[in-house]
């Protein structure tokens, strides 16, 4: 097992890869077959692309808050007409999908949590034809950003209730930018500088739902956890590398977020939770219906 | 480096659920389906009390609809999960909610009453975040049940006997029991037995051999 990124960057170099590297600590800690934990990764790939999918084509919340969004960036995306480029805007319309049928209680996969669901999901359906990723590179794709995220989660937090929501999307994001960074045949050690600079720039980030739903702002979120991915990726791979390392940054997201003072970390009790147009839309989902 | 909270890759992917909150929703699904499962016969009448943080937003998050989706023998990922306060209105299936304001232990715990003629059964469950669940009372009995454990729960005629039989199935493999708690609705009637494991080998033998007991209603098995 290992404790930290760097301990998983130096004992991937054992490995032909991290994926490997992470699906032989599966088979060690669970006493599961490589066959079994391959195929539990499958169904999470399944999930994704059902969510990514069900999102683009137009759906509306349980509340009515959130929904659609991923099918007029779509429908924007195929004008053709756009100001960044169409890999980003994919990744973001994937992920804004995802949190959408969320919201609606579709069927999605947690990575790391429901609330953070799109950023992962989202990146890896926008890159996977760019890259002529084979089915087993997209399984290996999760199984990669699993193996970062568990460093992350274990010197840090994934809950937006413990650490805001720099735990739940900075953490997707910095998983998916180091996924990423592999995919495009970075190195372990590329993908540790991608993560570093995906948490710095996320750092302090609060969990501020709006009357307590998985909608406003995640949704969002998500759309911004999965740009961040791909432009942290980019830039590990042109080279460029961070003053401070690694697991200082993930540290100091552990740090911030137990700073943080409980309003900010999943309770609606401060940031646009408290907003009031959040007050008002709080009071008419909740009145109305009870 | 002390114990990690987090050892499998996929404590970060996953579980496939449906939406929207992993606690809120996916736990709530479990404890309905522990149940269900526990009951072991479709109920006539549901009556779900819901506490604190669940009865405030059982609503917006779903709550209800999957502590019903669960008791309908659904688990967290399955897809039908929205619609089964609607399946289970068209299997006649009466379904009440009552939130309480009395103060409890866990922000999210509901207490389940599920009832079919003269066979009655009360579960209080509790969704501590993640999607992970505690059963904390059965029956009335106060117990402490965590999924993540090897656990038997058997729901048989109070004969004697009872006891040494199923403990017999355990013995024979080798398979230390870690708590056992017995209780009963009264004298005579239904009886429960909560056997927490420390092995999960020969589940579907042992579950087989359980089912065929002369006086055994059900017996079901969770990790």
């Amino acid at each position: 097992m290992f404790y930290t990124v760097s301990d998983l960057i130096k004992q991937s170099q054992d490995y032909p890869s991290v994926a490997e590297l992470m699906i032989a600590t599966e088979m060690e800690n669970t006493s599961r077959t490589r066959e079994q934990i391959f195929a539990l990764m499958e169904r999470n790939l399944e999930a994704m692309e059902g969510s990514v999918k069900q999102g683009v084509a137009g759906v509306k919340s349980v509340t009515g808050l959130t929904g659609g969004d991923a099918k007029k960036m779509d429908e924007y995306i195929k004008k053709g007409d756009f100001l960044s480029g169409q890999p980003i805007l994919e990744a973001a319309r994937n992920a804004v999908a995802v949190n959408e049928v969320n919201a609606k209680m579709g069927l999605i996969c947690a990575t790391p949590t429901a609330g953070s669901a799109g950023v992962l999901a989202g990146v890896l359906m926008a890159v996977r034809d760019r890259l002529n990723m084979s089915h087993e590179d997209q399984v290996n794709f999760l199984f990669t950003a699993g193996a970062f995220g568990l460093a992350i989660a274990n010197n840090s937090s994934i809950a937006g209730a413990e650490g805001g929501c720099q735990a739940e999307v900075g953490s997707a994001s910095a998983m998916a930018a180091a996924s990423l960074v592999i995919a495009k045949g970075g190195t372990a050690e590329q993908a540790g500088y991608a993560i570093a600079m995906t948490l710095q720039n996320l750092m302090g980030l609060i969990c501020d739902p709006v009357a307590g739903l998985v909608e406003i702002p995640c949704v969002k979120r998500n759309a911004m956890g999965s740009s961040q991915a791909m432009i942290s990726a980019d830039m590990a791979l042109a080279g460029v590398t961070n003053v401070i390392p690694v697991d200082e940054v993930v540290e100091t997201m552990h740090r911030v977020g137990q700073q943080l003072p409980s309003m900010f970390k999943e309770t609606a009790e401060g940031g646009l939770a408290v907003s009031p147009t959040a007050l008002r839309l709080k009071k008419e989902i909740f009145d109305e219906k009870e | 480096m002390g114990e990690l909270r987090f050892n499998s890759v996929f404590d970060i992917i996953g579980p496939v659920m449906v939406g929207p909150s992993s606690s809120h929703t996916a736990g709530a699904a479990r404890i309905g389906k522990v149940v269900h499962d526990i009951f072991g016969e479709k109920p006539e009448k549901i009556t779900i009390d819901l506490y604190e943080s669940f009865a405030k937003t059982y609503r917006g998050h779903g709550t209800d609809v999957a502590i019903v989706a669960g008791l309908l023998g659904m688990k967290p990922d399955d897809p039908r999960l929205a619609d089964s306060l609607k399946i289970a209105y068209e299997d006649g299936i009466k379904v009440a909610f009552v939130p309480k304001s009395d103060k409890v232990d866990h922000p999210n715990t509901t207490k389940i009453t599920m009832i079919k003629g003269d066979h009655k059964l009360t579960v209080t469950g509790i969704s501590i975040g993640g999607g992970n669940i505690q059963i904390s009372e059965i029956n009335g009995f106060k117990i402490s049940l965590s999924m993540g454990t090897p656990t038997y729960i058997t729901v048989h005629q109070d004969v004697a006997g009872m006891i040494t039989k199923v403990t017999q199935a355990f013995t024979k493999r080798n398979i230390n029991i870690g708590t056992m708690t017995v209780t009963r609705e009264s004298k005579g009637e239904k009886a429960i037995m909560i056997i927490e494991v420390d092995d999960k080998q020969d589940q579907k033998e042992i579950l087989k051999e359980l089912r065929s007991l002369k006086y055994m209603d059900n017996v079901t098995f969770f990790e």
